[in-house]
């Protein structure tokens, strides 16, 4: 069966040892995760999880199922058959020389990304957007020499009112 | 009034309607233990291992239905609970298991018999809770008790810090448990149970294929209305033995590794398989590439995580067995499978469960056969190995919770701390714990609670000298190179009972099985302890070897 890469939102209840049980479900299972983020809702009773996964049918239905089968998560959505909007947010340090400067302010004014930070001989740059535009980004800055990345991992909610 | 958290969590099980807790003590869970101490209704019963507390807990849920109690201190205590625990989980089985925990301020610290209990027990527990305060103590144990008995049932872990224990806040018991994160869905859908109706009447060949789920259901009725109704011949797992009557023309008898040719014949060539509460697991299925490969498959179960893990399900229902059965029992009519009957009565005259004898050696399955002769009404506690399998192939059970087994975890040593628990629950039963000679010694220091309880538990050896399962399996497939397997060097057992004060017997001529096994009957003061020595090298067939089809089951070795 093909692989296929999935995005789940997962609702759960803001718990000690939530994240535990979801990572220990993926690991004892042998199920990959490619990203994982967690943050409390609006309501800080509650958290949400954006997981990116791959695998065949068999293996998205049992992660599906084996989600909600957790007596903390409170509902499981598999975004990738649904509309939805997802974003990732990227730091990246990167080696700039003040003769290069330049040329890299203006890559970051293209693809509308900001400037954090200034520092004798490196920039850092924050980037959000979908997996596309950011890969544009890092492959363009990657020739001046990156010095540090770290990534938000994905997050994603379905677009329009809620079922 | 304010209560300690010790107490209200005596309390609590209290109102949870718990006779029975099966622990041992240590430092972590003293105020617990003290809060037990006259406490006139929560019974400590004080068993010589955790191990065994946990496998006792489970013990009484299987027989009893109820959710079993055990309690451990932290640390060892709370890491010899873990196999009682997975064990548990393994097979659906619905135990509250306590630990004491080191004091909050030192937890983290490698603290004195300190151990992250919730981290280890995390996959082999349905849900875990730390109690850090003693006014979460009602609702921790409200939540506890519901989860650990509704839905797929399972063991839950109440880790319960020492401080917590002491501190005293009020007691209150919530009336009623909301999670809205855990809602078990019950109900079948109406148009899923409609079409497996409409597969049922119109197949040539159906079987029902049952399991440990009926009986967790409480479904046992229902399953036999659905087969006698509809007059499809039925097979139940090693799980569900007694959910239908094995004395029943329409019973196959259990299938799988060690099952009978014909539930397996049968699953290999039937054109429709109804599971109920049945995991297809892969002792049943054997190489799944041939496994009922021409048969629709309909699979009722309560854990939707559980229908299509391993087989393409054809109409899934999910839902609680018991209620489905009533649901599609209500639409079935009898169906007209006149040829396929005869097909299967033909293996079930050609290939039943048999044995030949050899010389004058008491054949094991001859002493199972006697048992049943002798106690066919009797709760049956199995071990794990060549006697577990002849236990089910011989006696024919006919009620759930009749036969107690670790099935999915296959624990040796679970069966003599589980007939305690068995007993306690059903006092009014005769209790027959069929054990393993390499069983028994692995929790054999539970003989001790049993004398001083003077339950009258029949403890039947089945006793090879050899770890014989594994010896089986060596003879066969590892050209008998009998490694680490050979228990000759087994003490009396018979004279080990009489040192702990129960009743020893020693078995070695076929004669004596019958008069041994009548005497036992009477001895009705305290444990009784047989050992039957058996033929050493005995093998469990039929046998499907690992990897291979059902349809190539192994007869014999002629
Ligand atoms: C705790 C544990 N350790 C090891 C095993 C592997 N095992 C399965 S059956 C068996 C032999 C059991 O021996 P015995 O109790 O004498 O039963 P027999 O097969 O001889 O009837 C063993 C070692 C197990 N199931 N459980
Ligand atoms: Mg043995």
């Amino acid at each position: 069966m093909a692989e296929e890469r999935h995005i789940f939102s997962v609702l759960v209840e803001n718990r000690f040892g939530v994240l535990a049980r979801i990572a220990g479900l993926f690991s004892g299972r042998g199920f990959n995760i490619d990203s994982l983020n967690v943050a409390e809702t609006d309501d800080p009773g509650v958290s949400h999880m954006t997981i990116v996964t791959h695998g065949d049918a068999q293996i998205i239905e049992q992660i599906y199922k084996h989600l909600n089968k957790l007596i903390d998560v409170i509902k499981v959505i598999d975004l990738t058959v649904e509309n939805h909007v997802e974003r990732e947010l990227v730091l990246i340090k990167v080696y700039a020389e003040p003769q290069r400067r330049g040329e890299i302010l203006q890559i970051v004014e293209i693809f509308r990304a900001h400037t954090v930070d200034v520092g004798p001989d490196s920039l850092i740059i924050e980037v959000t957007g979908d997996e596309g535009k950011l890969k544009a980004v890092v492959d363009l800055l990657r020739p001046y020499g990156i010095r540090e990345l770290a990534r938000t991992g994905k997050i994603a909610i379905m677009r329009g009112a809620p079922r | 009034m304010e209560l300690s958290g010790a107490k209200i969590l005596i309390e609590s099980l209290k109102q949870e309607g718990v006779e029975y807790i099966f622990g041992v003590n240590g430092g972590a869970a003293m105020p617990i233990f003290d809060a037990l101490y006259d406490h006139p209704d929560v019974k400590l019963i004080m068993m010589r291992h955790e191990q065994g507390a946990s496998h006792a807990a489970d013990g009484y849920a299987r027989a009893t239905g109820k959710v079993g109690v055990t309690l451990a201190t932290s640390g060892p205590g709370a890491t010899n609970l873990v196999t009682g625990i997975a064990t548990a989980y393994m097979d659906s089985i619905p135990m509250v298991a306590i630990t004491g925990q080191v004091f909050t301020h030192l937890m983290g610290n490698d603290a004195f018999q300190e151990c992250d209990v919730i981290g280890v027990t995390r996959p082999v527990c349905k849900h875990s809770y730390l109690i850090k305060s003693g006014d979460e103590v009602a609702e921790v144990i409200a939540e506890a008790f519901h989860i650990a008995s509704t839905g797929r049932p399972g063991p839950v872990v109440v880790d319960f810090a020492k401080d917590a224990q002491i501190h005293e806040s009020l007691f209150r018991y919530p009336e009623k448990v909301n999670i809205r994160s855990y809602k078990p869905k019950v109900e079948g859908h109406p148009r899923q149970i409609a079409k497996a109706v409409e597969l049922i009447h119109n197949a040539e060949r159906p079987i029902l294929y049952a399991g440990g789920g009926v009986t967790l259901s409480d479904a046992s009725e229902e399953l036999r209305e659905l087969a006698i109704k509809t007059g499809i011949p039925i097979t139940v797992t090693l799980m569900g033995l007694g959910a239908f009557p094995e004395t029943h023309p329409l019973a196959m008898e259990m299938p799988g590794m060690h099952g009978s040719c014909c539930a397996n014949y049968a699953f290999t060539d039937s054109d429709l398989v109804v599971a109920i509460g049945a995991r297809f697991d892969d002792r049943v299925t054997g190489d799944l590439t041939k496994f009922a490969p021409n048969a629709k498959k309909i699979h009722i179960d309560i854990d939707a995580s559980c229908i299509g893990k391993n087989v393409p399900i054809d109409v899934p229902i999910v839902g609680d067995a018991k209620r489905v059965l009533a649901e599609m029992n209500k639409l079935v009519h009898r169906v007209d499978i006149e040829p396929w009957m005869r097909q299967i009565n033909e293996w079930k005259a050609q290939y039943p469960f048999e044995y030949e004898q050899n010389g004058d050696n008491i054949m094991p399955q001859y002493v199972i056969e006697q048992i049943y002769d002798l106690y066919s009404d009797a709760i049956v506690v199995g071990d794990v190995g060549q006697h577990q399998m002849w236990a089910a192939q011989y006696f024919k059970f006919t009620e759930p919770r009749q036969w107690l087994n670790s099935g999915g975890l296959g624990t040796m040593g679970f069966s003599l701390p589980a007939a305690i628990g068995a007993q306690l629950g059903c006092p009014d039963k005769t209790v027959v714990n069929i054990n393993g000679d390499g069983s028994y010694i692995m929790t054999i220091q539970e003989l001790v609670p049993a004398i001083s309880m003077k339950l009258p538990l029949k403890i039947f050896i089945i006793n090879n000298m050899y770890l014989g399962m594994v010896r089986q399996w060596q003879e066969l497939f590892h050209q008998k190179r009998y490694a680490a397997v050979d228990y000759h060097d087994n003490p009396d057992f018979a004279q080990l009972a009489d040192a702990f004060g129960a009743t020893g017997i020693r078995v070695d001529r076929i004669e004596d099985v019958r008069p041994a096994l009548e005497k036992a009957k009477a001895i009705n003061d305290g444990p009784v302890v047989i050992d039957f020595i058996v033929d050493e090298e005995e093998n469990v067939f039929p046998m499907v070897p690992a990897g291979a089809g059902l349809g190539d089951v192994i007869r014999g070795l002629a």
